[in-house]
């Protein structure tokens, strides 16, 4: 006697293939979100209280990073620019801009502006900015084009893995260290050998000490 | 408020009830067992020596709170884990919130925002003496203080006060606005009070205006004070410091005649002879006498040959505890025994009373002959408990010995104004009471928890008609009086103050007042008609008459340096009073009040003395709501959160009385309810209590921890009364003490040996161990190549202060978890200090050790991680990552060490409140609820110093990095380094042969290494470290052989 239906067979079938198939859509719609620019942010660009950009600051007029952030050298925190900073100029130049009315205000009643932060890292990883800069790894590596960007967006994931593609290997991002503040850098086409010599050169840690979770966690 | 008790808090124990009534102990088979087995020799408590049930619960790990074997039955089990399964997958998914950054509009000079924290000089001041601290401002906010290195207090150490100052700044109950009678009022409205009743006391030339303050070493302060008794010629001011030194003073007075401090230079001296004087952890100058004392307890003699340390002592404390030889002696003897050594030294004068034998007994006479044959190399040093009779006979042996000009020398006087403290506020609350006092400016202190019962101060308080007091708390005194001003905190406010060899300092603030805080000084000139006077102004004005030429320049390097050059004391010369019947230095001759007549009654159950002693960390209570101090285990019973009544075994076990039994203690017609602790090394008959504990209003923290022994408390026996009744009231109390906390269960952890032992055996450390050779590890070795990180602490120079635990709560954001959680052994000191004894419990020899994460190099935690949350760094570290730790807890479970901390609860909440987060080191992450956290060796340092060395493209340099404990550490007992490095000097000490690993012979390979203990021991007075002193041959009923 046949108490299943012949379709039986299809359906437990589809539905053992299903259960499998289900699984791994599952992770794998999981996975992605986490690294999708959902979670991470990566290419949005923010609004910020002034119009500020760095298109035309860094790349039209061709300021040094430097001359606002500040302590990129010498510090963790590359230095976001006082007010004061900004006035340097903007006493001088557009000085009746409407643009600029925030910028003025916050230098006449003494109250900062609250930029939105862009490149957001966990509290609990210390990354050092000075470190990295005199190191040979370039702005660029993580900011990307800054001097394209007429409002600031984050360029990279700054998730974890990919801090640790650079961290395992950092020939491949390495650059001389006059060329750590150039926009567009094209790295030579002997960089396999450049790389390695400028790991060298530059006394980087060996791979066990930039991989060890105390490096960046504390 | 005398009469009674306080309430005792509720606790309520969850579902781990206590077992039911437990045994007492059994003393007698204790001591056999003792006697038995000498060998093992070190213990932790009573329960652990007998073998009791108590203890053997006390060594389950952790009390869990939810015992599984009791109704968890499968459905839960599993509901449970379906819950924590859901909600760690969903916390998972969250998205980071936007942050904003919020730079300068005009970016001071020197600061960078989020890179490199600036440091300034300041100095702390505790009864009056100041500390010089370096405190680390994060972008204008005080978050570490550390010693200053060029200040002759501190040596670049911090004692517990220094470093818990932060957590007071921040504590938020502190008060925050100017009130009267409970209502919040502007500061113009009290100025107006104030030239009010100012212009009433005119009219009178002051005679109804009093100012009560603590002790004053402020210059700036008393010139101030001076200046206002000019101006009202009738007005007086009386200082109260109720742990105060009014017996140091008097008893100077008594020998030389006059006033005048005596200060002790350790680093000269070969013998040391302490009576009832806790040099180690507090009382001015205790850093630089730690310092000193601990450079000379290495036996390999780097700073000169070991000293040798005898103590007489009543309550067993820090010093007591690193004695070579202690004595237990009550409290009412001790003049007796000092007389009798003094009578061996040939003081004139010091004649024996009747009750001292004719002959020494074998105490006094070893440590006699001991002072006698290094004269002018040997120190006396007296306790400001000790009767005055005790101090002029301390300055007699001293001058005998020939010790001044050498290692002891006389200044004059640091405070501001010496004077009889008790006997000025006897006169106040006399004059208040008779109606003849006005007005009443109480600057600082709390006088109406603090002073004596007997004097009735409130009542005679509430009879003055202005009544006005600056405190940092709304507390006990506030509520008595009108007028209640925020005090500014420290570092809040510019002041100065003297150390304790006169070196003046300035206080210098790092912040702003948070709230609407004033100081002493701003208080006075608002009386003195200037209220608009900042305390800048007014400690620059001072100082630019002091100073004189080139006052900026001065000015601006002794902001710098912390001192202010050239302003140490020089030496005074003394002489010894002679008595008038020319038969030696007066106030050595036996006699007066203070002179003891022997306990009368029956000999079964004699006499009890009650002994008041200023509690190690919450001194006279200023710090009752100090989380951190309150939580910071007692450096000898390792008790937290509670003060009890101390009593020896013998007289427990005469008395019926058990830990934590409460007991009423009668006195004089005055009660107090407390609870009972029985204290190993108490002389017998003697009841030691901790002042400080037992506030009313003490904030939050403070209020009803403990019980207030200045309820008992008369000015007529401010130390020690005798006629105390103790009744057991047959109600328990729990306390929470440490001691039996992460407990290694009797295997060989604490290593020492006499000095004797050390010569014939350097190597002593090893004489039992068996260390597997590396190469039987089935694991790798971690490369070597680059920096290898290690510890090495010298448990000869550690003296058990404590300071280094509050150093690492303070550098590593460590929560305060609250007196529950220590019971149930969940407190987060990553750092913890084990106190062992050794040998029999009548008088044992003490032990401390230090024990911070050992930084295995094959770390058990480390295999047993199913997250990989904790793994091996290149350099040795053992690296917590917090992020990936899913609290499964196996690490805390196969660490053999138990220095793994897991948050039960969010404890961190409590970095939380507004003035809280501020508190927080930015470099350290706040562990969140279910996390295990460690110390990392303060691996924020590490990295530091390690980018700072690579941006200059060095290696980092031997001592560049030092870890939070080890900066602290007034004894440098502690040394961080790195072993790669053949020279540095954790290298060298490996190299040690005391050099040894705990546990090592699990073959974990510990980084963190001990170096054995050695103790000085006299030749003459025993054999080896667990042998009793001659103590056990002397009834300390009477004294005598």
């Amino acid at each position: 006697m046949q108490i299943f239906h012949r379709s039986t067979n299809t359906i437990s079938r589809v539905s053992l293939f299903g259960a499998v198939f289900f699984v791994g859509l599952s992770l794998w719609i999981f996975y992605d979100l986490e690294a999708s620019p959902w979670t991470t942010q990566q290419n949005v660009a923010r609004e910020q209280p002034v119009q500020f950009s760095h298109a035309h600051h860094a790349g039209a007029i061709g300021i040094d990073c430097r001359y606002c952030h500040t302590s990129v050298e010498k510090a963790a925190f590359a230095g976001i620019p006082p007010t004061k900073t900004c006035m340097n100029c903007h006493s001088q130049i557009w000085a009746q801009s409407p643009y600029l009315e925030p910028v003025r205000e916050s230098f006449r009643t003494d109250k900062s502006l609250e930029w939105t932060r862009v490149h957001d890292l966990p509290d609990f990883v210390y990354f050092n900015h000075a470190i990295h800069v005199n190191k040979g790894i370039g702005c660029e590596s993580c900011h990307g084009r800054i001097d394209q960007m007429p409002l600031v967006y984050q360029a990279a994931r700054l998730q974890m893995s990919w801090c640790l593609d650079c961290h395992r290997h950092p020939e491949k991002q390495i650059r001389p260290k006059d060329q750590v503040f150039t926009m567009g850098y094209v790295p030579p086409v002997d960089q396999a050998t450049l790389g390695p010599e400028l790991v060298q050169r530059y006394h980087l840690r060996s791979r066990a000490v930039l991989e060890s979770c105390s490096t960046c966690h504390r | 408020m005398s009469g009674q008790g306080l309430p005792l808090p509720v606790f309520t124990p969850g579902r781990t009830a206590a077992p039911a009534e437990p045994e007492p102990l059994d003393f007698d088979g204790l001591k056999k067992r003792l006697d038995g087995e000498r060998g093992a020799g070190y213990w932790r408590s009573l329960e652990e020596l007998a073998k009791t049930p108590e203890f053997a619960a006390a060594l389950r790990e952790i009390d869990n709170g939810r015992n599984l074997e009791e109704g968890f039955d499968r459905r839960d089990l599993l509901k449970f884990m379906g819950v924590s399964f859901a909600l760690a997958g969903l916390t998972a998914c969250t998205r980071q919130p936007a942050e904003k950054i919020v730079p300068y509009v005009r970016q001071p000079e020197q600061v960078i925002p989020g890179g490199k924290p600036l440091y300034f000089a300041t100095a702390m001041t505790v009864s009056g003496f100041a500390t010089g601290l370096l405190v680390e401002s994060q972008l204008g906010r005080p978050t570490k203080a550390e010693g200053n290195p060029m200040h002759p207090a501190s040596l670049g150490a911090t004692d517990l006060f220094g470093q818990a100052s932060l957590y007071d700044l921040y504590d938020p109950d502190r008060s925050q606005t100017l009130q009267y009678l409970d209502e919040i009022r502007p500061w113009a409205a009290f100025l107006g009070a104030a030239r009010k009743a100012a212009g009433e006391e005119r009219a009178t030339g002051g005679a109804g205006l009093r100012f009560l303050t603590e002790s004053v070493c402020s210059p700036t302060l008393a010139s101030q004070l001076a200046s206002l008794l000019r101006d009202f010629p009738g007005a007086r001011w009386i200082e109260w410091e109720p742990a105060g030194r009014d017996n140091v003073r008097e008893g100077a007075r008594l020998a030389f005649g006059e006033y005048a401090d005596v200060v002790a230079d350790l680093a000269k001296a070969d013998v040391i002879f302490s009576i009832g004087s806790d040099f180690l952890s507090c009382g001015p100058g205790n850093l630089a006498m730690t310092r000193h004392f601990s450079r000379r307890r290495r036996p390999e003699g780097e700073h000169g040959p070991m000293n040798r340390l005898y103590v007489v002592e009543t309550a067993s404390t820090v010093t007591g505890a690193n004695a070579d030889h202690r004595l237990p002696v009550p409290a009412s003897r001790v003049e007796d025994v000092v007389r009798g050594i003094a009578k061996a030294l040939g003081v004139a004068g010091s004649g024996a009373n009747g009750s001292v034998a004719s002959s020494p007994n074998p105490f006094e006479a070893a440590v006699a002959a001991d002072l006698k044959a290094h004269a002018g190399r040997c120190v006396v040093l007296v306790g400001p408990e000790q009767a005055p009779a005790v101090h002029a006979l301390g300055h007699a042996m001293n001058q005998t010995l020939g010790n001044f000009g050498k290692t002891v020398r006389a200044i004059e006087p640091v405070d501001a104004r010496p004077s009889n403290q008790l006997t000025g506020l006897v006169e106040l609350t006399r004059d208040m009471a008779a109606g003849k006092v006005s007005t009443l400016v109480i600057l600082g202190g709390n006088p109406v928890f603090t002073a004596p019962a007997d004097l009735e101060f409130s009542a005679g308080l509430a009879k003055v008609k202005h009544r006005i007091h600056l405190s940092p708390h709304v507390d006990e005194t506030s509520a008595a009086c009108q007028w209640h001003i925020p005090q500014a905190h420290f570092l809040e406010a510019w002041s100065d103050a003297r150390c304790f060899d006169g070196t003046a300092s300035i206080v210098q603030p790092l912040i702003a007042t948070l709230y609407q805080g004033r100081s002493a000084h701003e208080v006075l000139a608002a009386l003195q008609g200037a209220p608009e006077a900042s305390g800048y102004e007014i400690v620059r004005a001072f100082w630019r008459g002091e100073l004189g030429t080139d006052f900026e320049t001065r000015w601006t390097r002794a902001l710098h340096d912390g001192v202010i050059e050239g302003t140490a004391f020089p030496d005074k010369p003394v002489r010894m009073a002679e008595s008038p019947g020319g038969s030696g230095p007066s106030g050595v001759a036996p006699g007066g009040a203070s002179a003891s007549s022997p306990p009368a009654g029956d000999p079964a159950s004699p006499e009890l003395e009650l002994v008041f002693r200023p509690d190690p960390k919450l001194l006279d209570g200023r710090f009752a709501n100090n989380g951190w101090l309150q939580e910071l285990p007692d450096p000898i019973t390792r008790l937290t959160w509670d003060n009890a009544a101390l009593f020896s075994i013998e007289t427990a076990k005469r008395l019926g009385i058990r830990k934590e039994d409460v007991v009423e203690l009668k006195l004089r017609g005055r009660s107090l309810k407390a609870a009972a602790w029985i204290e190993p090394g108490l002389p017998d008959g003697t009841v030691v209590l901790n002042l400080g504990h037992g506030r009313t209003r003490g904030g939050r923290l403070g209020t009803g921890t403990g019980s207030n022994a200045y309820a008992l408390r008369c000015s007529d026996a401010l130390w020690s009364a005798r006629g105390l009744e103790v009744r057991n009231t047959g109600v328990s109390h729990p306390l929470a003490s440490a001691q039996l906390h992460q407990n290694m269960e009797g295997r060989e952890i604490v290593r020492a040996a006499s000095l004797e032992e050390y010569q014939k055996n350097p190597a002593f450390v090893h004489e039992k161990e068996k260390e597997p050779e590396p190469s039987l590890s089935l694991y790798p070795q971690y490369p070597s190549d680059t920096y290898a990180w290690a510890m090495a602490i010298d448990l000869s120079a550690c003296v058990g202060c404590n300071a280094c635990v509050l150093a690492c709560q303070s550098e590593n954001n460590i929560p305060v978890v609250g007196k529950d959680q220590v019971r149930r052994g969940r407190e987060m000191h990553w750092l913890r200090i084990d106190h062992y004894y050794g040998g029999a419990p009548a008088n044992p020899t003490h032990f401390f050790e230090p024990v911070p994460c050992m930084h295995c190099e094959k770390a058990p935690c480390e295999l047993v991680c199913p997250v990989g949350a904790t793994v091996h760094s290149a350099e040795g570290l053992n690296d917590m990552v917090y992020n990936r730790c899913v609290g499964t807890r196996y690490c805390s479970n196969n660490c053999p060490y138990k220095v793994r901390r897991f948050n039960f609860y969010h404890y961190s909440t409590q970095f939380r409140a507004p003035s809280m987060r501020m508190l927080a080191n930015p470099d350290v992450t706040v562990r969140w609820r279910g996390v295990m956290e460690k110390c990392t060796y303060c691996v924020q340092r590490i990295n530091g110093a390690k980018i700072d060395s690579e941006l200059a493209d060095r290696r980092v340099k031997d001592g560049e990095i030092t870890t939070a404990c080890a900066q602290a550490c007034p004894a440098e007992a502690i040394v961080f380094g790195d072993l790669a490095d053949k020279n540095s000097r954790v290298a060298k000490l490996r190299e040690n042969p005391r050099n040894y690993g705990l546990l090592s012979e699990l073959g974990t390979r510990p980084r963190t290494t001990y170096l054995g203990s050695v103790r000085n021991l006299n030749p003459a007075l025993s054999r080896e470290v667990q042998t009793d002193f001659p103590h056990t041959e002397l009834d300390t009923e009477t004294g005598q052989k």
